[in-house]
Formats: C-alpha cells, structure tokens, sequence
C-alpha cells in the first residue's frame, strides 16, 4: 500500500495550487448564463491552463497532455479544496467527445470537438424512448435514407437541456431487417431542422430540463453519422460505461455528509441540538461508514487504473448502484433531521439550505432510476461480475 | 500510489489459503466444534506459516509484519471459518505486550507454543455486574466473554484501562468455558478469587491499541466469512435447477447475490485501508477502526441472512453447514464492541458525542 503520489507529482500540485489561490476571486457567479461570456472566458482560461479538456490534442482545441491518472486527480482535488468552478460539463463533453475521438472522422473531429469543449455548441443526447428505456435496445425512432439524407420520425424522452441544446446526439434505427442491436445508427444533427419540436417535461423537484423531442421528416445529410450504418448501438455503450462511475462519486457524497453534520449542530428540537440526540447520531454515523467504504473503493479504482495488474472490475460495477442508494438517503436524513422544516420548498420563509436538501433527495431518485437503472445495475453485477446467467428469453409478444 | 496488496502479501495470503484447504477443511471445523479434537495442530500448523509471530519483531522471534499483514490472514481464517488463537494471541496480546515493553513473552508467542488469551468486556462495557477488584496486584472478581478459552494466560482490561496479566493455571482462578452460538471461536469466564498478577500497563493507549487492532482484524474475519458465504450462494445457485433453469438464471436470485457482492466488495477497500492506517499510525485509524467493524458487521449479517436465503432449505440445514459462517459473523458481531456502541465511539472521537 502506498497512497501518496510520490515527489514527482508535488510540484504539479504546487503549480495547480497556485493557480486556484490566484484564481478563487476571479471564477465566475453562480448562476451565470448559459453561453455568458463569463462562463465562456472561463472555461478558454482552464483549457489554456491545462485544468479541462487536458489530454484533448491542441489541434482539436484541447491542452494536448499526455494522460496522466494522479494528474488529474491532483486538479480536481486542489479544485475541490477551493470548491472552485471545475468549467463546463454535460453530455457533449463528457459522451461525445471522448467517443468522437476514438470512432469519429477526421472532419467530424475538427468541426465539433473545439466548439464543444468550449461551450460553443450545447450538446443534447437522444437515447431513451417511450418504449425504449431499460432496454433501450428495441428503440424505434427511424431513419430512411432519401438521396444524401437521412429522414427522421419518431420520439424521444428524457432528453436533458434539449430546450437549450444546439445539436443532438441521436440513436436511430436504420436496418429494420437486422436484429435489434444491429439496426441501430448513431447520428449528428442540429436541434434548429425543421421538423423538430420539443415539449419540456416537468419532473417531481418541479423542474424541467428533461424534454420529450418529437421528429417529424426531418432531414439530415448523410455523412453525419458516426461509425458505419447498424453500429450505433456500439458507439453508445462505449460513451454509457463512461457516464456511469460519474453519477455519484465519493467524494460529493463525504462532502454533503459533513453538511448533514453541520445541520445537526445548528437545528434544534425543543432547545436540544440534533447531534445530542443518540438515534440520530446513529443513523449519522452509519451512513459516514458507508460513506467511507466508497472513498476506500474508490481509491482502490484510481489505484486500478494507474495499475494495470489490479482488478477492480466488481468494484467498478458497484458504484452507480450503492453511490446514487447512498446519496439520496444523506440527502434524506438532512430533511428528518429538519423535522417539519424538512418540508419547506419553494420560496417557504423557513427554508435552509436553499431547499437543496429536498431537492437532491428527489434528484437522487432521479439518478437511482436514469443511467440505468437500480435493477439493471444488478443485472449487470451478477451477468458479468459474478458470471451469473441471463434470464432466458420469452417469446415475443404477436405482433411486436 | 498502490491500493492494493503487494506480492509478497499475495504470497502470504497464498500460503495460508493452502495450508487451510489441506488442513482445516469444514470436517475439521465440525470436528472442533463437537468437541472431538482440539485446535492445537492446527494452531501450530499456522504458527509454521508464521502466523502466530506475524506482528511480532524478529529480535523477538517473530516475522515482524504489521497490521495490513494482520488483515490478510484474518480474511483467510474467516473464509474458512477457522478455530484459531489468531486474534487473541497474535494480534491483540502482542500489541499490549510490545508497547508496554514486556517483551519477554513474545518468543514463545511467536512460535505458538504459549497462547495469551483477551479479557477486554468489563473494560469495553460490562454486563452480568463482572468487573474485578484491585487488592495490590491480587485480582478477585469474574470476567465474561474471554478470547480463547484455551489460552495459557490472560491480559485482563480494567475499566480504567489498566491491564494486568494472570496465568491461567493460577491459585484460585477457576476457568469454565462458555458455549456459543458459532463455537469455531471459543470463549470462556474466569473467576478470580484472589488470584496473583503482574501489572502489564497503566498507559491507556497499550489498551486502545489492542482494541483498535483487535476491531480492524476482526471485522477483517467477517469480510472472509461472508465472501465465502457470496461464492457458496453464487455456486449453489449455478447448480440448483427449479422450474427447468438453474435458479441462478432468475433474477429475484441474482439481484440477492448483486446485492451482496454491491455490499461486500467496496468492504475490501475498506479493510486494506484500516489495516494500512493502522500499520502506518494515520491520525484517522481509530475512526477507521470503529467504523470498519460497525460496517463490516451490517454488511456481515445482511450476507449471512441473503446467502443463506439464496440456498433455500438447504440452507438451513446442518448438511451444507453454511450455518457455520453464519455464527461466525454474527459471534464477530457482538465481541470488541457492537454496531451501536462503536458508532458511538466514531461519534465521540469526532467530538460529535
């Protein structure tokens, strides 16, 4: 066991360090808008700087490092310390550059990755369907080939920031013929075609960013797919293991915790500090273990990945499942610990914490269900960590 | 940076892992827990490994390993559920012994040829009114729930954390054995009556050091309990055919063992962690201590209760013998402090109680 870093890296942390101590007053205000100069200048200073995008090569607008684990570990830890603005996020930089750099063309790579991962162009994915969730292998939106264009129909769910995205990542089926995982294509196209209307959907915090997206005949040219015709469904597993280990990290969760602790030394019942009371410091303090066990975990992933000899892999798989579990129910104990001020919301007088208690509770369960599910989750722990069967196939219903 | 176990550690877990497939089959541990044979052979099978000597110096004949060391050889005894003088004799007692500086035991500890047994109850919370009173170093009362009910002698906790030694063949000491729900772990009482001592340690941190090592090491047992619990449920259910499948292919079957293996392997991390704190003295190893064993005993009793559930009758019976592993955790469970008192420790060493 060795968890430092080693003498070679204390310089890089020193020189991060330095940058976020010069920086912390300069970040941008919560809340800025979307494409603001602000946010946008910001985001050019940390790719300049090597703090984003940083393995992405220069000439696709990226810092052009070499990979290196603890490197970026260093960062985001140093920035996690300030609880400085990491820059920009969501799905155009997170799924789709990393899969357009390893299956896009040439062109696809010069024309999108720059733009996207400085927030020039706004991503939006179109995976899920009414019909097509958790197995979102029998989606049915189509596309015909007419001539040089692809022409859509169908409908997508689920489709987070639509309303804000320029263009539009999309799984279609384009080889009705083939089996299911065989028919599917995966396309680029801009959210302003004709044919194309959004309708927001409102979830239970009472937000919309996710959308329903109708296609009707909208025509696409043919060279904006990625991978070849009937290959979609691999481009997209490829990005779907990226997005998993990042929808409930550790470290978020340690931090939210110490909240929950500040929490109950400031609220009170009858006079009594809700840390004095043993039920709830018990429910704290079991939920701080788990916690723990997580960070553990973790270490052990990053520690895999700098070591290629270790196996991770079960430990890998179970962090999606027990991460998004575990978070919502920190969230969860904050709101008892607040009693009957637990069900503020909105603009209620008496709200703490600016409602983000109540609202990452709801969001959370959000997270337990997308992304694939819990059970899903489980699914894949017992197929492929534990070398279990699949459920054997029934016959498909008449008709479908 | 390396989480993870070095070769060398493979190399240990290894050999241990060997020895108790040859020697300390499930027939053995039947055996034992009858009372048909006695843990002797096997105790000095794995001092030859030198497991009995593992943390203790080589100036004082011992192998002189530390505690992430510790934690890889509890995993194998508890995979194979075996009896042994591990915790008491070659993790606790050493630890008092050594930072105490009464080292004079240590070489026939390390060799396997004496067993030092833990009388820590009364000093970590007293039940039954046991407790013993102080007449110079003379010692009456009665201590419940003592590690190893074999041992040749006895570190004895006080309240006030305090510990004093007596020889288990001392005038007046009477020793009965207590029978347990596991019983692969023997434990026992002894009633003082004016028994002779000698005074080990008034330092309180010879104590908590003995504790926390003890907590880790054992829930480090439970870890290998119930992995071997995950791996029988997980083959069982490959093998077990119900409605024309092998019930491993219904997914009410997968999602337990899923849930399991979600529980248990983030616990893995979680042991190498606390045995390396240890072994490094980090600032945070008691909390980490604490909170291992808590949460290593809910994640031990969840997979107890699932992996037994998965074999369905079997399960319950004495043919499989997965009852076996069952009590182990839950005897792992209960010693060196229960959930709900060592969460309340982690609480105050966090100033939060």
């Amino acid at each position: 066991m060795d968890l430092s870093f080693g003498p070679e890296y204390s310089a890089f942390r020193d020189t991060v360090r330095a940058f976020v101590t010069a920086h912390k007053d300069k970040q941008p205000t919560p809340g800025s808008a979307v494409k603001s100069s602000e946010l946008l200048d910001w985001q050019t200073l940390l790719i300049e700087q090597g703090y984003h995008s940083r393995t992405i090569p220069t000439e696709y607008g990226g810092y052009g490092a070499e990979p290196d684990i603890i490197e970026s570990r260093i960062i985001a830890e140093e920035f996690a310390r300030e609880q400085m603005n990491t820059g920009l996020a969501g799905q155009g930089i997170s799924m789709l550059t990393p899969m357009l750099l390893e299956m896009g063309t040439e062109q696809q790579k010069q024309k999108f990755i720059k733009p996207s991962i400085r927030g020039e162009i706004a991503w939006c994915q179109g995976y899920s369907e009414p019909g097509a969730g958790s197995d979102l292998a029998s989606l049915t939106t189509k596309a015909e080939l007419d001539g040089d264009e692809w022409v859509i129909n169908g409908q997508k769910i689920w489709t987070s920031s639509a309303h804000i995205a320029d263009w539009i990542f999309c799984l279609v089926r384009t080889e009705p013929e083939a089996p299911k995982h065989q028919g599917i294509s995966f396309l680029l196209f801009e959210m302003n075609t004709p044919g194309i209307e959004i309708r927001p959907l409102v979830d239970m915090t009472g937000n919309a960013n996710f959308n329903e997206v109708f296609f009707t005949d909208v025509r696409v040219p043919k060279h904006q797919i990625v991978g070849q015709r009937g290959q979609g469904w691999k481009v997209a597993n490829a990005i779907l293991g990226h997005e998993r280990g990042s929808l409930a990290p550790p470290d978020a969760a340690n931090s939210r915790l110490n909240g929950v602790i500040k929490l109950m030394q400031q609220e009170t019942i009858n006079g009594q500090c809700v840390i004095d009371n043993p039920i709830f410091r018990d429910r704290l303090m079991k939920l701080q273990g788990r916690v723990m066990a997580m960070q553990y975990n973790d270490m052990r992933l990053l520690s895999s990945r700098i070591n290629k000899t270790q196996d991770a892999k079960l430990a890998g798989m179970v962090v999606k499942l027990i991460g998004t579990e575990l978070r919502h129910e920190i969230e969860g104990l904050a709101i008892d610990v607040m009693g009957e001020i637990g069900l503020s919301y909105g603009d209620n007088p008496y709200l703490k914490g600016s409602g983000s208690w109540q609202y990452q509770y709801m969001y959370y369960l959000g997270l337990i269900i997308g992304g694939g599910t819990s059970q899903i989750q489980k699914n894949i722990i017992s197929e492929r960590g534990l070398d279990m069967p699949k459920e054997p196939k029934i016959q498909a219903k008449q008709g479908a | 940076m390396e989480f993870g176990l070095s070769q060398e550690q493979v190399l240990l877990q290894d050999s241990v892992n060997r020895y108790l497939n040859d020697q300390a089959s499930l027939d053995v541990v039947r055996k034992f827990t009858a009372g048909d044979i006695d843990d002797k052979s096997i105790w000095a099978g794995l001092a030859g490994l030198g497991v009995a000597g593992l943390m203790i110096p080589e100036e004082h004949g011992g192998v002189g390993l530390g505690s992430m060391d510790a934690v890889i050889v509890a995993e194998c005894l508890g995979y194979h559920v075996t009896p042994s003088a591990f915790l008491s004799s070659a993790v606790m007692a050493p630890s008092v012994l050594l930072s105490a500086g009464h080292t004079e035991n240590l070489a026939e500890i390390a060799s396997g040829d004496l067993r030092f047994g833990i009388a820590f109850s009364e000093a970590i919370g007293a039940r039954e009114k046991a407790g013993i009173t102080i007449k110079q170093t003379q010692l009456t009362g009665k201590c419940l729930f003592v590690l190893d009910a074999d041992a040749d002698a006895y570190l004895i906790a006080t309240p006030e954390q305090a510990i004093y030694l007596v020889q288990a063949d001392a005038a007046g000491l009477i020793r009965n054995r207590l029978t347990t729900v596991d019983n692969t772990q023997t434990i026992c009482e002894l009633i003082l009556n004016d028994v002779k001592s000698e005074l080990i340690s008034t330092d309180k941190n010879s104590y908590l050091g003995a504790l926390k090592a003890g907590r880790i090491v054992q829930a480090a047992d439970t870890l290998g309990a119930a992995q071997c619990m995950l791996d029988q449920a997980v083959t069982y259910a490959k093998q077990r055919e119900q409605f024309n499948r092998v019930i491993a292919s219904f997914q009410a079957v997968k999602h337990m063992c899923a849930e399991m293996a979600a529980h248990l392997e983030p616990c893995r991390s979680m042991i190498w962690y606390a045995g390396h704190a240890l072994q490094s003295e980090l600032e945070d190893a008691n909390l980490v201590a604490c909170h291992t064993k808590a949460h290593l005993a809910e994640v031990g009793q969840f997979v107890a209760k699932t992996a037994t559930e998965v074999h369905g009758g079997m399960g319950f019976t004495d043919l499989v013998g997965l009852h076996y592993w069952f009590k182990r955790i839950g005897f792992n469970r209960q010693l060196l402090g229960s959930p709900e008192r060592l969460r309340e420790d982690a609480a105050r060493i966090q100033s939060l109680a």
